[in-house]
């Protein structure tokens, strides 16, 4: 199935005919026959089950993994052509627990890409600040705590925060919120939801959790078993009459009385 | 004439061997520990990314750990250029003793570092050799620490064998002491000895716990 096909000089990210085995045993495929391409400023949300491919579509992108088969575009360039390094700094990364360098202070954590870049000292420090108060961290109280002193959602803050640094256009975001209690989750969820729409990033979003890709999401893509099983807004996406579609949507209609 | 009395009095006489003894000891110590830094520092650093090497390299330290020291002593006498009686021999022989728990913590240290976090700095965009020295490195300190701490400890213990090899240091009044059946002479290498392995410990023990992150 293939996902928005117009509209193609606008594309931040494309996968065409994108697969992915490990030692290129086609046998054990994690990626198969993925096309789909993610407009400049949308939040594409990759929601499957575990094991679906979710994580490796992702790091596809950054090019953590490359393509076995097919070509995964960033802004118009293959990733086997990028420097990964280049690639990399240019592409804001977030995941499950933060991964905050715990011998860092959070001003370091946030500041570290700037500083790879050689930003100088001043630059770095009020962008540290900046950041902070964007993902609503007080710099004075939070700037020198090390990351085991901070909640875990004040950590998945950081980790935001972090991956902004450079002004990045396109975010990568790996179930940042899964291990987060369901309030803090749900408040993180908002308070994301805006600052994305704010910041007109390009956001790509894994996750199992079909509320909260109902909640963030401008599309949803429904892997399964490594290939693309749906692709529709939210409101679209509910409607679906795809197997695996409806075993989502039941998961949300197990709760007795939950909204929808 | 009693006989811990006798024994201060034997330790007030030859106050100045004694320290002497300890000093030659604690430099024998010294240069062993630095070479033996040197070398399995990097090399630890080195396998992390070469798994083919690791079971070779940490195999063979295991081995000149396992030997007896004196056995060690003895198979080195006779290589040219190493050899021969006297402290170049026991320093050989202690840097081999020494690899081993370096090694072993360099390589341990740096490889158990949180998946998360080696993901986090792989996907910013960090070389591997910044994610080497400003990620693992950092992070895996004080387990590199500890292992040096156990190498001092061993180098320390095995110094006082070297003695008998013809090194100095405090082994020689043990092995002079055994000889004349002497336990004031026996005592004063054995203390001194004893006290400078607690003492180092406790100090890099200390180093350790200030080191550790998280």
């Amino acid at each position: 199935m293939n996902g928005n096909s117009k509209n193609l000089l606008g594309n931040l990210i494309e996968f065409r005919d994108v697969s992915y085995h490990i030692n290129d045993i086609p046998g054990r495929a994690i990626i198969s026959g993925v096309s789909l391409a993610v407009p400049l400023g949308e939040t594409l949300v990759l929601l499957g089950r575990s094991g679906s491919g979710k994580t490796t579509l992702l790091r596809l992108i950054n090019a953590m993994y490359l393509p076995s088969q097919g070509d995964v575009l960033v802004q118009g360039r293959r990733t086997v052509e990028w420097d990964p390094i280049r690639l990399r700094r240019g592409i804001g990364y977030v995941i499950q627990e933060a991964g905050l360098f715990p011998h860092f202070t959070v001003a370091e954590n946030v500041g570290l890409v700037p500083s790879l870049e050689k930003w100088d000292r001043q630059r770095v420090t009020a962008r540290v600040r900046e950041l902070l108060r964007l993902v609503g961290l007080d710099s004075a109280e939070f700037a020198d705590r090390r990351p085991r002193e901070l909640s875990g959602g004040q950590r998945q803050r950081v980790g935001v925060a972090r991956a902004l640094a450079a002004d990045p256009p396109i975010l990568l975001m790996d179930e940042p919120f899964g291990a987060l209690d369901p309030v803090t989750r749900a408040e993180l969820q908002r308070e994301f939801k805006a600052l994305a729409q704010r910041l007109q990033k390009t956001i790509v979003f894994v996750t199992h959790d079909l509320r909260e890709a109902l909640a963030l999401a401008s599309r949803i893509v429904l892997l399964d078993a490594g290939r693309i099983v749906a692709v529709a807004p939210p409101q679209e996406f509910l409607r679906i009459e795809h197997p695996e579609v409806r075993a989502f949507v039941a998961s949300l209609e197990a709760v007795p009385g939950a909204p929808v | 004439m009693n006989a811990s009395s006798s024994y201060w009095s034997f330790f007030a006489e030859h106050r100045a061997e004694i320290l002497s003894a300890t000093a030659d000891h604690l430099l024998l110590v010294v240069i062993a520990m630095l070479i033996a830094m040197a070398t399995a520092v990097p090399l630890g650093m080195f396998i992390v990314q070469r798994p083919a090497l690791r079971a070779a390299s940490i195999g063979i330290a295991n081995i000149f750990q396992t030997i007896p020291s004196l056995a060690l002593f003895g198979l080195l006498i006779p290589i040219p250029f190493i050899g021969g009686i006297g402290r170049r021999t026991a320093i050989v022989a202690l840097v081999l003793y020494a690899l081993l728990p370096i090694l072993r913590n360099t390589y341990v240290g740096l490889s158990g570092i949180d998946p998360a976090v080696l993901e986090a700095a792989e996907a910013m965009g960090m070389t591997s050799t910044q994610i080497l020295f400003r990620v693992r490195f950092p992070l895996a300190l004080s387990v590199i620490l500890a292992g040096i701490r156990t190498a001092t400890i061993i180098t320390i213990g095995v110094a006082t064998i070297a003695a008998e090899i013809g090194a100095g240091g405090l082994g020689t009044f043990i092995f002079r002491g055994v000889a004349l059946v002497s336990d004031s002479l026996i005592l004063a290498g054995a203390m001194p000895a004893a006290l400078l392995a607690l003492l180092v410990d406790f100090l890099l023990g200390l180093l350790e716990r200030r080191l550790k992150v998280a």
